[in-house]
């Protein structure tokens, strides 16, 4: 699903953010990625929808290696990938349906199907009744419950997520860990860096984390292991 | 793509213009105000060229005949003269018509000349139009050589001023015309530039949710046209009333004049169209221009 293979990244400033990882990642495996700030735990995400280049190493997901994918290919990999942010990336100019329908409108499904997986997954997340409002309007929880929307709605293989409870308060964060659960028993593939050491600890998942830009742990149903 | 695609793109563009309310505005005057000096100048120098070119066509070369060619000789002239590839058409008026000519340009005085019709001291005339006027000088110089061709005239010395003082004062204002454009253009992708760096988050997400480079710049070059049309709006009613009432207060005052304005119906629609064309160009390229940093991988 996703392999990592001997992955090194050095930014044109000199900063070496990742310093050869090896890792595997299953089809529908849930996975929490931890470590101090500037572990390079967020160039390790980002290699994965390849936002970054790797400087050496293959990165393959669902065997195509980002490596080697032309700059012209990127839209389509991201098609495959759900991307779920901190400060939620949502189009602030338009409404809660259209943020939505703008994932399946960029692959020209036709508008019968656009409504009704919006729809859909709006009422996944509970957001339903908020489909012709603008972003701004809404509380920080349900921002993110719509980017959730956003990135899963085209029904890709897997979600990657970059600290989505971040910006939330303990309460509101249980419910967008609840989402990703509910995602994830369907089968997605979850990949989510966190620093939120409660969730880790409380639902059980595989924990990887990284430090100085390798992976010091890798555990099935691990522990957060830092002091906040 | 698919149409529907083009149609959502089509949605997404009046949407995008009326969401953006103030920097619509701000783009749309931008074209307004250049779209109004381009024009006026255009419809000032299109006037001008059509004096010049009036001034031009009434150059004509006339060629005396010797007094000694017979009929055969002149219609072996004439003839040398319609082999030049450069000639548009030749006269023959004989020295008969000249006189005439003569007398009746002097009035009163022109009569005593009357006295002279039994032994007509002038020459029998061929008048040679060029199909460019700035030819006449070469076509002169080369039906000079012939045979029978005695004088040749065409008003030397003063034609080639002339003609030096109409192509300088076009290149100028052809370099003035160019000039505006680039100003306009300039000017324009600028205020384009502004209205779509404050939406460059926007192109990021669009990025990261897999849109092609493709899909994100239909909807920002369609505005780009819409823009630039509607720029066009209020320069062309400006233009098209202003000249109308010029026209009519200026044209029966010129009857007559060689200086003559161009008439209202075919050029307004004339300089219209090309206020539409360069308002849909300059919007659609400003925006081009503004986006293609933002969309490099």
């Amino acid at each position: 699903m996703i392999e990592m293979q001997d992955v090194y990244k050095q930014y044109p400033n000199g900063v070496r953010a990742v310093n050869g990882i090896d890792v595997h990642i299953k089809q529908g495996e849930f996975v929490y990625v931890v470590g101090p700030s500037g572990a390079g735990k967020s160039t390790f995400i980002k290699m994965m929808y390849r936002e970054e280049v790797p400087t050496s190493g293959n990165i393959i997901i669902n065997g195509v290696n980002l490596s080697k994918l032309r700059p012209k290919k990127v839209p389509l990999l991201r098609r495959n990938i759900g991307v779920v942010f901190q400060d939620f990336k949502l189009l602030p100019k338009l409404t809660v349906y259209e943020n939505v329908a703008f994932t399946l409108e960029v692959i020209e499904e036709s508008p019968k199907y656009i409504k009704k997986a919006v729809m859909e997954t709006l009422e996944l997340v509970n957001l339903k009744h908020k489909a012709r409002v603008f972003p701004t309007e809404l509380s920080g929880g349900e921002q993110q419950r719509i980017s959730i929307a956003r990135s899963i709605v085209n029904s890709p293989k897997v979600v990657i997520a970059d600290e989505p409870t971040g910006n939330l308060d303990p309460e509101t964060s249980w419910e967008i860990m609840k989402i990703f659960e509910e995602i994830n028993t369907r089968g997605t593939t979850v990949v989510m860096a966190t620093h939120n050491r409660e969730i880790v600890n409380t639902i059980k998942n595989r924990v990887i984390a990284i430090e100085g830009g390798r992976i010091v742990r890798d555990e099935l149903r691990g522990d957060y292991g830092y002091e906040n | 793509m698919k149409i529907r695609t083009l149609g959502r793109h089509t949605r997404e563009s009046f949407k995008s213009l009326a969401r953006n309310g103030w920097m619509t505005f701000a783009s749309v005057s931008a074209v307004t105000v250049t779209l109004i000096l381009v024009g006026v100048f255009f419809v000032i120098m299109m006037n001008l060229n059509q004096v010049a070119k009036n001034i031009e066509e009434d150059v004509i070369i006339r060629v005396h005949i010797d007094v000694a060619a017979n009929e055969q000789d002149q219609q072996a002239l004439k003839k040398q003269i319609n082999d030049i590839s450069e000639v548009k058409s030749i006269l023959f008026s004989s020295k008969e018509t000249e006189l005439n000519n003569m007398i009746t340009s002097m009035g009163e005085e022109g009569k005593a000349f009357r006295l002279i019709e039994q032994e007509n001291p002038l020459n029998d005339v061929f008048i040679v139009k060029t199909k460019k006027p700035t030819d006449t000088m070469t076509v002169a110089k080369q039906i000079e050589k012939m045979e029978y061709a005695s004088k040749v005239k065409y008003g030397q010395g003063h034609v080639e001023k002339l003609f030096k003082f109409i192509s300088a004062s076009r290149n100028v204002g052809l370099a003035l015309i160019i000039g505006l454009l680039f100003t306009a253009m300039f000017l324009i992708s600028n205020t384009i530039r502004i209205t779509i760096v404050a939406r460059r988050r926007e192109i990021q997400i669009m990025r990261l949710v897999g849109a092609t480079n493709a899909f994100i710049r239909w909807p920002f070059f369609l505005e780009g046209l819409w823009l630039g049309i509607l720029g066009a709006v209020v320069p062309i009613m400006l233009i098209s009333s202003s000249y109308f009432y010029a026209y009519d207060y200026l044209a029966p005052k010129l009857e007559g004049n060689f200086i003559q304005l161009l008439a209202y119906k075919p050029f307004i629609y004339q300089v219209s169209g090309l206020l539409i064309l360069m308002g849909a160009f300059i919007g659609m390229w400003g925006s081009m221009m503004s986006i293609r940093k933002f969309l490099k991988i």
